[in-house]
């Protein structure tokens, strides 16, 4: 079992409509291309973006069994028992205690600090239900998902989650690849999106933005050991940079996988509900596509 | 609920002794955050200041080039474990939420990136083996640009825990100035810490399914927080028309449209500011942002 991880750090430069386009390749065996090579790769998704999870948009996923995530703790304060000390509110570093003693459950951390120092037992630490994590058929291959609810944290924590769920339907099931939808950013979620994988694929633009934010997420992918290789989306938005690109990729040994022309059929195929590679098969950007994720494959081996 | 009203009070308090806070978000990454927050702000005539929350991948500096005046870092105290003292009884690893300690060899040891910063370890110890050190997880930069202060958050690469350096951000703002907050993506904490407190957010969306859907769920957190919201579908010209029947059906006002425009795409590319390059937008922004109506309010 290989896993592999979509990341970007700035977000909307195509993550998702690129990872199922790698789940149409690896599962269809309709492409021009694969026909000839008679290939194709038995995966399992997971969608790892748990707070704007896409992914099932375009999958479009048939749930199989779902579960509660019980994501952290929220403390409550029994005005019956307490006598107004002020201790917790003195202890609680998060600032999540009103002077009259309510908790602020958009602050509070769950960290127990209140309820051991309270003299008299008021405080109570109750388990809050921060989200759902599925187990699906696609027609790719299973697929684990989740949603974090409105306003809750612990986003690193479901992403864990639905890594350990995901690798252990790929053991149980014998599959090949497991392909991870990465989430933005470089915090909690992406590390624990991308840890222990054994290859990421950036995605980045020829915007100063997101070849700023590559460098970032390439620097987290060093950090902790994970080998990457990139693809430019929407390349000939600006030609200049994406010289820029390729000139910084080979400079640090960077493998670059492909460019991706800009081409409104990716929002067609969107919204539609299909992958590009279904809904233009014989278009150029679906073979590049292609490519990328053969790319990928190659790099795994 | 009574723990909402009491909030609500507080806040209400809060907003009489500060000028207007507007939060720029999104839920889905990449539908424009960053070009509407700078050109609201270079559009305005107001006097602005300018926070970039998105910690992880800050990107306004691209757009705004300010001059960097101060940079302050971010410290936050962790655990440190005296091994002479340390019995191994494992109070602390029971104790803490977050897994960020561990007992290995008879010793309690910490995973720094982990940990929260709650205290609690120090405070059930009975040996008294826990001290506190300080930690730089990022900085804060404090420029300076078009007139108006800059100031954003910078997460130090490796470190996984950003709302710390929001509320770092956040709390060099100056009182007396209309603040703009660029904020990072998603619903999680990072943009909870980005958005609430704010007076109103404006919500930046594009037309497809991802937009829309990750509209809705930003659309939830923003009333939990109890912050009033308008939208600003971008690219409003591909994909289909569910965001505006969303909007109509629930009741929000969409504050404006942005066409797809290979001219924005390329100013944008190359970090030149929206108003710059295409200066017909900056009437619109400055009316725009007239209408916000917190800031509208204000004026009449």
């Amino acid at each position: 079992m290989k896993s592999i991880t979509v990341i970007s750090g700035k977000g909307g430069t195509g993550k998702t409509t690129l990872t199922a386009g790698f789940a149409a390749v690896a599962a269809l065996p309709s492409s021009p291309f694969q026909k000839l090579l008679e290939r194709r790769e038995n995966i399992v998704l997971a969608d790892c973006d748990v707070d704007a999870a896409d992914l099932h948009l375009l999958l479009q996923p048939e749930i199989k069994s779902e579960h509660y995530f019980e994501g952290g703790k929220l403390a409550y304060i029994d005005p019956e028992k307490c006598i107004a000390c002020g201790k917790c509110v003195e202890m609680c570093r998060f600032d999540a205690i009103s002077d009259d003693f309510v908790v602020s459950p958009i602050d509070c951390e769950g960290c127990n600090v209140c309820a051991y120092v309270c003299p008299v037992d008021a405080i109570t630490l109750n388990i809050r239900e921060s989200g759902k994590w599925f187990i699906s058929d696609t027609r790719f291959g299973p697929m684990v998902h989740a949603r974090l609810a409105a306003g809750q944290g612990n986003s690193g924590r479901l992403v864990s989650l639905v890594r350990e769920r995901v690798e252990k339907i790929a053991l149980e099931q014998n599959l090949e690849y497991v392909l991870i939808d990465g989430p933005p950013g470089i915090g909690c979620p992406v590390i624990a999106a991308i840890s222990g994988t054994d290859l990421v694929l950036i995605v980045t633009e020829p915007t100063l933005s997101a070849m700023h934010d590559m460098e970032r997420i390439l620097g987290l992918a060093e950090h902790f050991q994970v080998p990457a290789i990139v693809c430019i989306n929407k390349y000939d938005i600006n030609l200049n940079n994406t010289r820029e690109i390729e000139r910084f990729l080979w400079e640090n040994k960077i493998t670059l996988a492909d460019k991706i022309p800009f081409d409104l059929a990716m929002v067609r195929a969107l919204t539609e509900a299909k992958t590009i590679v279904e809904y233009a098969p014989r278009k150029r950007i679906a073979l590049i596509v292609e490519n990328i994720w053969r790319k990928i494959i190659d790099e795994l081996r | 609920m009574k723990s909402d009203t009491e909030k609500i009070t507080n806040s209400a308090i809060k907003t009489k002794e500060r000028e207007s806070i507007i939060a720029i978000a999104s839920g889905k990454g990449g539908t424009g955050k960053t070009l509407v927050a700078t050109s609201l702000a270079l559009a305005s005539d107001e006097d602005i200041q300018f926070l970039d929350c998105d910690v992880e991948e800050p990107n306004a500096y691209v757009f705004l080039k300010p001059q960097l005046q101060e940079t302050i870092p971010v410290i936050l105290p962790f655990p440190k474990i005296d091994a002479e003292k340390c019995t191994g009884c494992g109070d602390c690893v029971e104790f803490c939420e977050y897994n960020a300690l561990a007992v290995v060899k008879g010793k309690a040891i910490v995973f720094s990136e982990l940990c929260h910063s709650c205290g609690g370890c120090m405070l059930v110890c009975p040996e008294n083996a826990i001290s506190e050190t300080a930690r730089q997880i990022g900085v804060v930069e404090i420029g300076e640009a078009y007139g108006m202060p800059v100031i954003d958050g910078v997460l130090d690469v490796g470190e996984a825990v950003a709302p710390p350096i929001i509320h770092a951000v956040k709390a060099q703002a100056k009182l007396n100035l209309i603040t703009i907050i660029d904020s990072p993506p998603g619903t999680a904490c990072p943009m909870i810490e980005a958005v609430k407190g704010s007076d109103y957010c404006v919500l930046v969306t594009e037309p497809t399914p991802f937009g829309y859907h990750d509209l809705t769920l930003a659309v939830e957190v923003v009333r939990e927080l109890d912050v009033p919201c308008g939208v600003i579908i971008n690219r409003a010209n591909i994909g289909d028309d569910k965001v505006q029947q969303y909007c109509e059906s629930e009741n929000i006002e969409i504050l404006m449209r942005i066409p797809m425009d290979r001219k924005i795409a390329e100013a944008y590319s190359e970090g030149i500011p929206l108003i710059e390059a295409l200066p017909e937008y900056k009437e619109k922004f400055n009316e725009l942002f007239r209408e916000i109506p917190p800031l509208y309010q204000r004026g009449a």
